[in-house]
């Protein structure tokens, strides 16, 4: 009877999990709201955070505020800060998403969006860009991301094409093949930089990411991709629990392995190129956000998934916010502010859960 | 209610051979026991009959439907697999565990009904891991999670359950509560089991008929009385002397150490 009392509570533990998913939802997403607002109102123009939500309120469907503040406000809230804001979220919720579906499906907590070359091909892709002496545009993208958006998908074909045996991929083959290209790249890019000339800042300023040339055009260019990546692999949020049993189990429970591994590879790897593309290779937020999502709520991918959209997003969002008004004028590389935010938050959840976290 | 059936099966990982021309059929209401050394192919067949190896010749029946004609899906509603010692992730419950049995009965969209969950809460009570349901599974012992996986493959509702060394971490009293469960339910839902035994005593006491294979072939299959005879035992394990009879229900039983003061008496 004991026994049966203790089945009892975790099947309404199991049911209220459904619900606590649903508050941390809720209040994630308040969060977010609030992060947006306090970013954009702070810069180098002091603009009220009640003044900047009513401006931002007021773009909404259906919401009118009669106009008190002065229009260059209404401009320096929508045009200039905003859009940097929303692409430092995008950005943070992809990297996020991304990081936590290859942790998922390598079932390894090393893995990060940039494992499997995505990193080192974009890289590579923006050096080029950079050096070559002609200015294309297309799809929306300027020559620099597009070449950083080709080559973070042509690196991460080739790792599929080198790792693929048969009708099968083997995880471990493919990061092995992924940490070989991406060292190769890596080389090449070290190599074109060295003998760049005077156009080695602004090589290593985007290899270090940034979102200071964030306008709306770039925030319309990655959206569909980053959104579409997003919702595929959520939608398969539940197989990729099953997944996290080795291939044999997950097969001899009705999911097509290799069929899925594919899609969310394919998935993952759109968003991350798409994210890093117009603001570099930002490292640190895929492999933590997702792991401090797990410590806090555990590693249902239900949960997981998109609760890292959320929280990567709001810690991209006061990073940046971090980056550019800490040391102002003087904007910091952002992927410094990561690193010094992040890792030691990181190291007091790891502290303080004892359990294995992966 | 499935028949499972392999024909002229031959199977190898890199050429080096593990099934050699394998025929068998496993039917509805039927327990067999594969049984035979380490390494001489039980864990493969069980493989490809759940169809996570291909065999590189000869065709694999469910219900006389070519293996790979059925999907992925519809396969693990039909056979139920408990592996044996695999790999699990750490950070999930039992009860999380035994819940991703009914994957092959959820959409991809469709989240756990509480039928579903009441389903889970029943298989762990039938086996005896209730208490373990909040546990996390890299707190569990290898007989306790043999048992969690026992629950899961119940949850799966399938029709045939292949079995890989079921009771191998499980104390006696353990193997006796397990393999009752699953022959009760082997007559009671007329399921087709299939379970690769180490141990030739359980076999011989549980199954209605044992294949003994040795060295990736079929050496002898019947009623175990008729399998498990002094000279299979020599021409498959090397061991002399052996084998006698159960003084109950005349089944065979194996029981070693008895050579030794035979060959000492002979001397």
């Amino acid at each position: 009877m004991a026994s049966n009392q203790t089945m009892k509570t975790k099947t309404v533990t199991f049911l209220s999990g459904k619900r606590s998913r649903i508050v941390s939802l809720l209040g994630l997403s308040a969060a977010l709201i609030v992060a947006i607002a306090l970013a954009t109102s702070a810069g180098s123009v002091p603009i009220p955070l009640s003044t900047t939500f009513q401006v931002l309120v007021d773009k909404l469907p259906y919401i009118d505020i009669t106009p008190f503040w002065e229009d260059s406000t209404a401009i320096i809230v929508l045009d200039i800060r905003l859009p940097r804001v929303i692409l430092a979220g995008l950005v943070g919720a992809a990297l996020a998403i991304a990081g936590a579906t290859y942790q998922g499906l390598f079932r390894n907590p090393l893995a990060d969006p940039y494992l499997i070359g995505v990193s080192q091909g974009a890289s590579l892709g923006a050096t080029l860009g950079f050096l070559l002496p002609v200015s294309w545009s297309i799809a929306g993208f300027g020559l620099i991301p597009l070449l950083a958006f080709i080559g973070a998908l042509l690196a991460t074909i080739t790792v599929y094409l080198l790792a693929r045996t048969g009708k099968t991929l083997p995880v471990t083959t493919l990061i092995l093949a992924g940490v070989a290209l991406s060292a190769l790249l890596g080389s090449i890019v070290s190599y074109l930089i060295i003998s760049s000339g005077d156009k080695m800042h602004g090589i290593i300023f985007w290899l270090m990411g940034s979102f200071s040339l964030s306008e709306w055009a770039e925030v319309k260019v990655v959206l569909p991709y980053i959104a579409a990546g997003m919702i595929i692999i959520i939608l398969f949020a539940r197989l990729l629990n099953v997944m996290q049993l080795d291939e044999e189990q997950a097969q001899q429970l009705g999911v097509s392995v290799e069929r899925y591994k594919l899609i969310l590879l394919a998935a993952a790897t759109l968003i991350t190129a798409a994210a890093v593309s117009f603001v570099g290779t930002i490292g640190f937020v895929g492999i933590i956000i997702p792991h401090a999502v797990r410590l806090v709520w555990g590693a249902d991918h239900r949960t997981l998934l998109p609760l890292s959209v959320l929280t990567g997003a709001i810690f991209m969002i006061l990073t940046d916010l971090a980056a550019r008004t800490l040391l102002a004028p003087t904007e910091i590389p952002i992927g410094v502010i990561t690193a010094i935010c992040g890792a030691p938050f990181f190291l007091y959840l790891l502290r303080r859960r004892k359990k294995a976290i992966f | 209610m499935i028949e499972l059936e392999m024909r002229h099966v031959n199977l190898g990982y890199n050429h080096h051979p593990v099934l050699n021309d394998v025929t068998l059929k496993a039917a509805p209401g039927e327990m067999v026991g594969l049984i035979g050394p380490n390494g001489s192919g039980k864990s493969t067949i069980i493989k490809a009959l759940s169809r996570v190896m291909q065999p590189n010749s000869g065709q694999i029946f469910i219900n006389g439907r070519e293996i790979n004609q059925v999907t992925r899906r519809d396969l693990a509603r039909l056979i139920g697999v408990v592996p044996q010692m695999p790999l699990l992730p750490s950070t999930f419950t039992a009860f999380e565990i035994v819940l991703m049995g009914r994957n092959p009965h959820l959409g991809l969209l469709q989240s756990e009904s509480r039928r579903d969950l009441e389903m889970a809460r029943d298989a762990m009570e039938k086996t005896g891991t209730a208490s373990l349901a909040n546990r996390y599974i890299n707190e569990l012992s290898g007989g306790e999670i043999q048992s969690v996986l026992i629950a899961r493959v119940l949850v799966q509702e399938t029709e045939a359950i292949l079995l890989d060394e079921p009771t191998a971490n499980l104390d006696i009293g353990r193997q006796v509560e397990i393999l009752d469960l699953i022959k009760n339910l082997c007559a009671e839902k007329t399921l087709t089991v299939l379970a690769a035994v180490h141990d030739l005593n359980l076999a011989a006491q549980y199954c209605d008929r044992v294949i003994l294979i040795h060295q990736g072939h079929i050496h002898a299959e019947g009623r175990p009385q008729d399998v498990i005879t002094e000279i299979n035992m020599r021409q498959v394990y090397g061991t002399e002397n052996c084998v006698y009879t159960h003084p109950e229900n005349g089944l065979p039983i194996v029981l070693l150490g008895a050579h030794r003061n035979k060959t000492a008496e002979n001397k």
